[in-house]
């Protein structure tokens, strides 16, 4: 049963008490100042995050993603209504899943938690040949992008078939949802999707044809106009960009891909900040989501770097805005 | 069609309408409340405060229905028989805070669900949350003094 879009009180009012429980970006700056690991992981116990049978601090991260979606499913229902933040993890795992099926390898250090469909079934059932039983969602993507991989052995080309087939998927997902900010979050994931496309065929000198072949169709850009930029040059492609809603993008473009990755980030945690307001709608529980995975990809991002001892300002120059 | 009949019908408008509108305010904001809870008890005294906020359009409706059958004979003294204009008048009388009731009080509903919120990140600002829902209680009151003077009035009129 879903429930109705105005039938969300009872959930936004539970995430409004777990907003509190968010790490601001205080609480990132103190984690960034302990050198030590241990010093880190009783910092976040002590913020909440993990249970006593979770002993490891790698675990913590799992731990959290994993109760993400339990808490999700207990205030929603079921969880298709986040079908287009989940179904990216699908695209995902059907990456590792064809590229293991295809050395005739594992693929479960590869798959990541949170998807539509179960990743281990995907993989038996590419590494069988069985697409006819895969879900119709990814049944056409699977078929080509191993097909394709088989005949060609080229990876790159088969991450492009299902990158494609993945900004596709969330579009229409978008398209389907009566929020407007899901509407807005798929527009903007697909828009960034095909301005990294455009920035990395214009690094890699990519033909014009090869480049729109790549995109998905999106309403805030004309992805024609953005592929033939990008045959033009490099400042041709930032005019182009220049002249779009993106053109607050056009400086981290310049910068950096990592840089516009930051962007793309910040700027959708700006676009969920409008949520902060809205006591009867699932943009409330999106925003929850967003901010949460993004508190979990921030303290991945401090423990790595302190297990690499890398410098405090390299972390800082990554993070990203933090919800609260 | 007796006057009675017109009055009685007034009453039973202002207290189902109003009843109607309270109950879907306080419904609403009810879950609200259960969301907060269930997250954080001890913030059980500020959330029933916004919670009972929408209630009171249903007991103006009542109050109203309660003096209009009062001023029919209905209950209390008996005032002897009533005029078809006279029941059409208190009918009337009876619309403000009806109308009045149904709607403010699920328009108030909504106002205490995001006061509810507020106070689910923010328990100090308990007062400032408090005020935004009161104010559409404004509109209720001043429904309720005119179907009051209203069924005062038409006591004394002769018709």
């Amino acid at each position: 049963m879903v429930i109705q879009k105005d039938e969300y009180i009872y959930a936004v009012a539970r995430i409004r008490c777990k907003e509190n429980k968010l790490l601001s970006s205080k609480s990132i700056e103190q984690m960034i100042s302990m050198n030590d690991i241990r010093n880190i992981e009783r910092f976040l116990r002590d913020n909440g995050w993990g249970a006593s049978s979770v002993e490891k601090v790698s675990d913590l991260l799992t731990y959290e993603q994993d109760n993400l979606w339990m808490l999700m499913k207990e205030l929603v229902g079921e969880l298709s209504p986040f079908d287009f933040l989940r179904i990216q993890n699908d695209f995902h795992n059907l990456k590792a899943s064809i590229k293991a099926a295809y050395c005739d390898c594992s693929a479960d250090h590869l798959f990541i938690a949170g998807s539509v469909y179960d990743p281990y079934d995907i993989y038996n059932l590419i590494r069988n040949r069985e697409y006819n039983q895969l879900p119709e969602l990814i049944r056409d993507t699977a078929q080509e992008a191993m097909n394709t991989l088989l005949r060609t052995g080229d990876g790159q080309l088969c991450d492009i078939i299902i990158d494609k087939a993945c900004l596709a998927c969330v579009s229409s997902l978008g398209k389907a949802s009566d929020s407007g900010l899901i509407k807005e979050y798929c527009e903007l994931f697909i828009a960034s999707g095909n301005i990294r496309i455009a920035v990395r065929g214009s690094q890699l000198n990519k033909s014009a044809d090869f480049i729109l072949e790549s995109m998905a169709q999106c309403g805030t850009l004309d992805i024609k106009l953005l592929a033939s930029s990008v045959s033009k040059g490099f400042d041709e492609l930032c005019s182009y960009l220049s002249s779009t809603n993106y053109k607050s993008s056009v400086p981290h473009i310049k910068a950096s891909l990592s840089d516009f990755e930051k962007w793309c980030d910040n700027y959708i945690m700006e676009l969920m900040q409008s949520q902060k307001a809205a006591p009867f709608t699932i943009g409330p529980l999106v925003s929850y989501i967003i901010a949460k995975q993004t508190e979990i990809k921030t303290v991945r991002l401090i423990l790595t770097s302190k297990e690499n001892m890398l410098p405090d300002g390299v972390i800082r120059e990554r993070l990203r805005v933090m919800y609260v | 069609m007796s006057g009675l009949f017109l009055a009685v019908l007034g009453a039973a408008f202002a207290t189902f309408m109003a009843g109607i509108g309270s109950s879907i305010g306080v419904g609403k904001a009810g879950v609200a409340a259960a969301g907060v809870l269930a997250e954080e008890p001890s913030l059980f005294s500020k959330v029933l405060i916004l919670m009972l906020l929408p209630a009171t359009q249903g007991i103006y409706g009542l109050l109203v229905a309660f003096l209009t059958l009062q001023a029919v004979g209905v209950i209390g003294d008996p005032v002897g028989e009533i005029s078809v204009a006279k029941g059409a008048l208190y009918l009337a009388a009876c619309l403000p805070i009806a109308l009045s009731g149904l709607i403010s009080a699920i328009h108030q509903g909504k106002c205490s669900v995001a006061g509810i919120n507020t106070v689910s990140k923010k328990p100090d600002q308990m007062g400032k949350a408090l005020i935004i829902p009161a104010m559409v209680e404004t509109y209720a009151i001043l429904a309720l003094l005119i179907s009051i003077l209203a069924i005062n009035g038409i006591k004394v009129i002769a018709i």
